[in-house]
């Protein structure tokens, strides 16, 4: 029993730990809406400052403290830069923008913190105090733990009276409640914004400084941060304080003890947690009915500009033709290039006219690779039966989740995605005597009867195939109730529309076309690995589509070709390939706020009017 | 500017026609061309060294006259950990830059991918740093061979001292992911073997970078072990050791470490290094042997810093891709999947060759004792364990090679 105690009582600590790293997304989301995927860097960053500040000050507490509070102003500081440069240009812009805006940050942040302080962990050396202890159960328990366990508390209070005693609290809170009201009673948000962006980004600095009695300074931090501040949002309500701080320290205890009779649990916890939490609390343990802001229902899509088929039909006759000069490694980046274009369809289907933004899409992708996997490797299926199990298998598991994801709606059903993705993922991952673990399958490859150009010529017209099924769907009465749902549930359910079943039909097709193309992928590269249905995978998923326009047909197809030939150029023509995709996608997202389609079209459109 | 590398390279160029005439004439002096993948954005802790390693090789290499009388050149690419694009950009290494043989890698599913590519192309691959097992076991093939002790090498190295402690009661910490699983497996299997009356009472298994170190901490100690067995390294490791301080885990237990030696893990712990671990590592200049004195030598003259565990392994690679390159005579691929078989090649660590029997080197490592000097962690009491010891008899490793 009394290991139990200081088991939790360790919980505690670490779940105050994850806290601090929380509280500044939950409170930059509450007001502004921004999915802040750059506050696992500005964490990175707090720490990197901190070992560099905390030395030149005193060893005792009070130095320590004031060394915190440095780090945090000038965290805060590039907090606020961001905003201004960054953020305040796109609000905008469709919601999920900020999302790609801030993931540039993320990897030009890498690349800046590897040059500026080496590729070596940087540790700060613990003066004495931190290295106190007190005998708690017989067992030794560190001051620095208890310390950890005070100051969130102190976070939370200190937090709670500035929003509920202070004039700037009540703007917030107004803010947070209804964004587009607080405006129209003269609340200056530009000012209150950046603020606020200042705050949060301040936390994450001080959350950072305050991770180096505990460990280092590593360039490691911020992805691994990330994901589980983003649980700790969403599980606590998103924008709520004392709901981040329920969820962190729940999160931490049942960590603890999950360890202890279920060490393997590690990798998937907290997104277990997260998926029941979401199950019966569909908007988190203390959120409210938030008031989303207000967006017009985009443009209905009209006829396809008369330049596009084309200009596809000419792409894809330069693709098929391909082979006749291509070496085969240009071949290998158009197959993925065609992979892509069907990944990222089936994401726009989903999230454009479908209005459910997935965090997770990889989990389709990664289910088709594996059920490839697994048909080669135990049933040693003929080609093509493998290629056709990868999208009834993903189809299938789709249309399960489906049932438990279509009661919820914007960040929380992105949020289950994500979790359900992360489950798939710590599956296929720890799973080791059926799927190889993180070693994967191997040899995979496409039949040698196929010939050289064989397995190119299927996966091209296969994924461009599918790829232009669906956008026939978008175009057929599917897809208009589809938008119709999207745009007025209660109108569309009034005409008769059940949006429950077309969301369900719309999930399960988006599932079965990623599997499709997860396959695909599985054959060309001859491998499967858990990698496929990670969350970089997700993101690359959500470049695209963004990249390309989400409110085009042809956005998702251009987006996709756009990445991966930005990306592969990239790849082998530097080694600061971070910091230029990163530069790349920030200056795209700030040059064509609608994606390259959007502006095309936009384009085309003044083109048009002018003759 | 007359730079060091310049010298260097001029003199290489001098000195090759005159090295050997006869074959310049048959091949050409077009350079012999090295494709090199590796993590060198995801891992950067490690191939940041590990870059410097080959790089000084390359140059010494060339300033010697070359390879076969021709120059080295190696062209290297970041696969960002990611195995799908590592298998892309050998691709691109073999079609477009046209290289002779391929090699590098660090994560050991990447090192698999590639390993499978190049048996799929029929092309040499040489895997400097990945520890699977099974890249020449349960997956080896005729094109791969693999320079660094493996995964089981390093375990072995380490029960042969962890069989000497009175311990009885073990527990285990490794991150949850192939080279933590494989590492305690073969630790657990080989340790019973030696020790029947050894019982493995608590496993822990941290996701890699994410470890709850104060909770990992207290479930260990709750097994009320005598001795542990532990393979978190980097951040991991560093939040492991100052939770396990100060919590009082390493007193009066033994604790073995895999990896712990290493300088690029090592030097993080700074003054809080534990006294007494049995680690696996390189002691740096420690180690005065005239093949480490001199490489120290020439590796800080061109960089200014010590080396570390990975400049070690880069720097062997090149030395283990050129005395390859000399046995086969030839860059032709099926010559040298013959004759990189039972090459001889010299390390700082000493001399090393690749088995022909399963293509693994038989570089080594060094087994010792961390130490505190000067509020830094080191190595004392060490002892250079030469792989080819440490390897499971033959007929055994034929078992598990595909035939």
């Amino acid at each position: 029993m009394d290991v139990l105690l200081v088991q939790a009582l360790t919980g505690l600590a670490s779940g105050s730990a994850l806290f601090l790293a929380a509280a500044g997304l939950t409170v930059i989301f509450g007001v502004t809406r921004v999915v802040n995927f750059s506050h696992g860097s500005l964490v990175m960053l707090g720490a990197y400052l901190g070992v560099t500040i905390l030395p030149l000050l005193p060893r005792d507490p009070a130095g320590f403290a004031a060394g915190v509070l440095a780090t945090a102003a000038l965290v805060a500081l590039i907090g606020v830069a961001l905003e201004i440069l960054l953020l305040r240009r796109i609000y905008r812009a469709p919601e999920l923008l900020q999302l790609l805006a801030t993931f540039g940050v993320v990897l030009m942040a890498q690349d800046a913190a590897l040059w500026l302080w080496g590729p070596d962990d940087r540790t700060l050396p613990r003066p004495p105090w931190m290295r106190g202890f007190v005998d708690i159960a017989g067992q030794r328990f560190p001051v620095w733990d208890l310390t950890l366990i005070a100051i969130g508390a102190a976070v939370l209070g200190l937090v709670w009276v500035i929003l509920r005693r202070t004039r700037f609290g009540v703007l917030i809170r107004a803010a947070t409640e209804n964004r587009d009201l607080a405006a129209a009673l003269g609340v200056n948000q530009r000012a209150l914004f950046t603020a606020v962006f200042a705050l949060g980004a301040g936390l994450a600095g001080a959350a950072g400084a305050l991770m180096l009695p505990a460990g280092s300074a590593n360039l490691h931090i911020d992805l691994a941060i990330i994901a589980d501040a983003f649980v700790v949002v969403v599980v606590g309500g998103m924008g709520s304080l004392p709901g981040a701080y329920i969820a962190a320290l729940l999160i931490g205890v049942l960590q603890a003890l999950g360890i202890v009779f279920l060490p393997k649990i590690t990798l998937v916890l907290v997104f277990l947690i997260m998926a029941v939490v979401l199950a019966i609390r569909p908007r988190g343990l203390l959120g409210g009915a938030l008031v989303e802001p207000r967006h017009l229902p985009p443009p209905p899509i009209g006829p396809t500009p008369a330049p596009v088929p084309w200009l596809g039909a000419a792409a894809l006759a330069l693709a098929l033709a391909a082979p006749a000069f291509a070496n085969p490694h240009t071949l290998s980046i158009l197959t993925e290039a065609a992979v892509a274009v069907l990944f990222a369809a089936s994401l726009h289907l989903m999230m454009g006219p479908g209005g459910m933004a997935s965090f997770g899409h990889a989990a389709w992708f990664g289910i088709g690779a594996y059920a490839v996997g697994l048909a080669i490797k135990f049933a040693a299926l003929p080609f093509p039966l493998p290629l056709l199990l990868a999208p009834l298998a993903a189809g299938l598991l789709a249309a399960v989740f489906a049932l438990l994801l279509v009661r919820l709606a914007g960040v929380y059903l992105a949020m289950l995605t994500l979790a359900f993705a992360q489950i798939v993922w710590a599956a296929t991952f720890q799973w080791v005597e059926i799927t190889g673990g993180d070693n994967g399958i191997l040899s995979l490859w496409p039949p040698e009867a196929l010939g050289t150009h064989g397995f190119y010529y299927v996966a091209l017209l296969v994924s461009v195939g599918a790829a232009l099924l669906l956008r026939v769907m978008l175009r057929a009465p599917f897809g208009h109730a589809l938008r119709a749902a999207r745009d007025s549930e209660l109108r569309a359910e009034a005409i008769g529309l059940s949006v429950r079943r077309l969301r369900i039909a719309a999930v399960t097709i988006c599932g079965a076309a990623a599997g499709l193309s997860g396959g695909i992928f599985a054959q060309a590269k001859g491998s499967v690995f858990p990698g496929y249905g990670a969350i970089s995978h997700s993101v690359d998923a959500l470049l695209m589509v963004l990249l390309g326009g989400v409110q085009t047909l042809s956005g998702p197809i251009v987006g996709a070709i756009a990445y991966t030939g930005l990306y592969d150029k990239l790849l082998g023509a530097t080694q600061s390939w971070r910091f230029v995709l990163g530069a790349a996608i920030v200056t795209l997202v700030l040059a064509f706020p609608d994606g390259i389609a959007g502006a095309a079209l936009r384009w085309h459109a003044k083109w048009n009017a002018r003759r | 500017m007359i730079t060091r590398r310049r010298i260097l390279a001029a003199s290489g160029a001098l000195a090759m026609p005159l090295a050997m005439p006869g074959i310049i004439r048959a091949q050409g002096s077009a350079p012999i061309r090295v494709g090199e993948v590796n993590s060198y954005t995801a891992i950067p802790a490690f191939t940041t060294p590990y870059r410097k390693g080959w790089e000084l090789a390359v140059e010494q290499v060339n300033a010697a006259g070359g390879v076969l009388g021709r120059k080295l050149e190696v062209i290297s690419r970041d696969d960002a950990g990611k195995p799908q694009d590592a298998v892309r950009l050998a691709g691109e290494l073999l079609d477009e830059q046209k290289v002779d043989l391929i090699g590098g890698t660090f994560l050991s599913h990447v090192g698999l991918a590639v390993s499978d590519f190049a048996l799929q192309r029929k092309r040499l691959f040489v895997a400097s740093e990945p520890l699977a097992d099974a890249l020449v076991w349960e997956k080896g093939h005729r094109y791969c061979f693999r320079l660094r002790p493996s995964t089981y090498m390093q375990a072995a190295m380490l029960v042969r001292e962890a069989a000497k402690l009175p311990a009885k009661r073990w527990v285990s910490v490794a991150p949850n992911y192939e080279y933590g699983q494989s590492a305690v497996k073969w630790f657990k299997t080989l340790l019973t073997k030696a020790r029947p009356d050894v019982t493995f009472v608590e496993e822990q298994w941290p996701a890699l970078g994410k470890i709850d170190a104060g909770a990992t901490v207290q479930a260990l100690a709750g097994a009320r072990p005598e001795a542990i067995y532990n393979v978190t390294f980097g951040p991991d490791l560093t939040n492991f050791v100052r939770q396990g301080n100060t919590r009082g885990l390493f007193e009066g237990r033994a604790v073995v470490s895999l990896l712990t030696g290493e300088p690029e893990y090592l030097e993080p712990l700074g003054d809080e290094c534990p006294t007494g671990w049995i680690v696996t590592g390189y002691p740096g200049a420690a180690v005065d042997t005239p093949a480490n004195r001199d490489f120290i030598a020439a590796y800080r003259a061109r960089f200014n810093e010590m080396p570390k565990m990975g400049s070690i392994v880069g720097h062997a690679f090149i030395s283990s891709i050129v005395a390859g390159l000399k046995k086969s005579g030839s860059t032709e691929t099926e010559a040298m999947a013959d004759g990189f078989k039972d090459a001889t090649f010299e390390t700082p660590f000493g001399l090393a060759k690749y088995r022909a029997l399963d293509h693994q080197g038989t570089l080594g490592t060094f087994v010792g004792r961390t130490a505190l000097k000067d509020g830094k962690g080191t190595m004392v009491d060490w002892r250079y364990a030469d792989g080819a010891d440490f390897l499971p008899p033959d007929a055994e490793v034929r078992a598990m090679r595909p035939a």
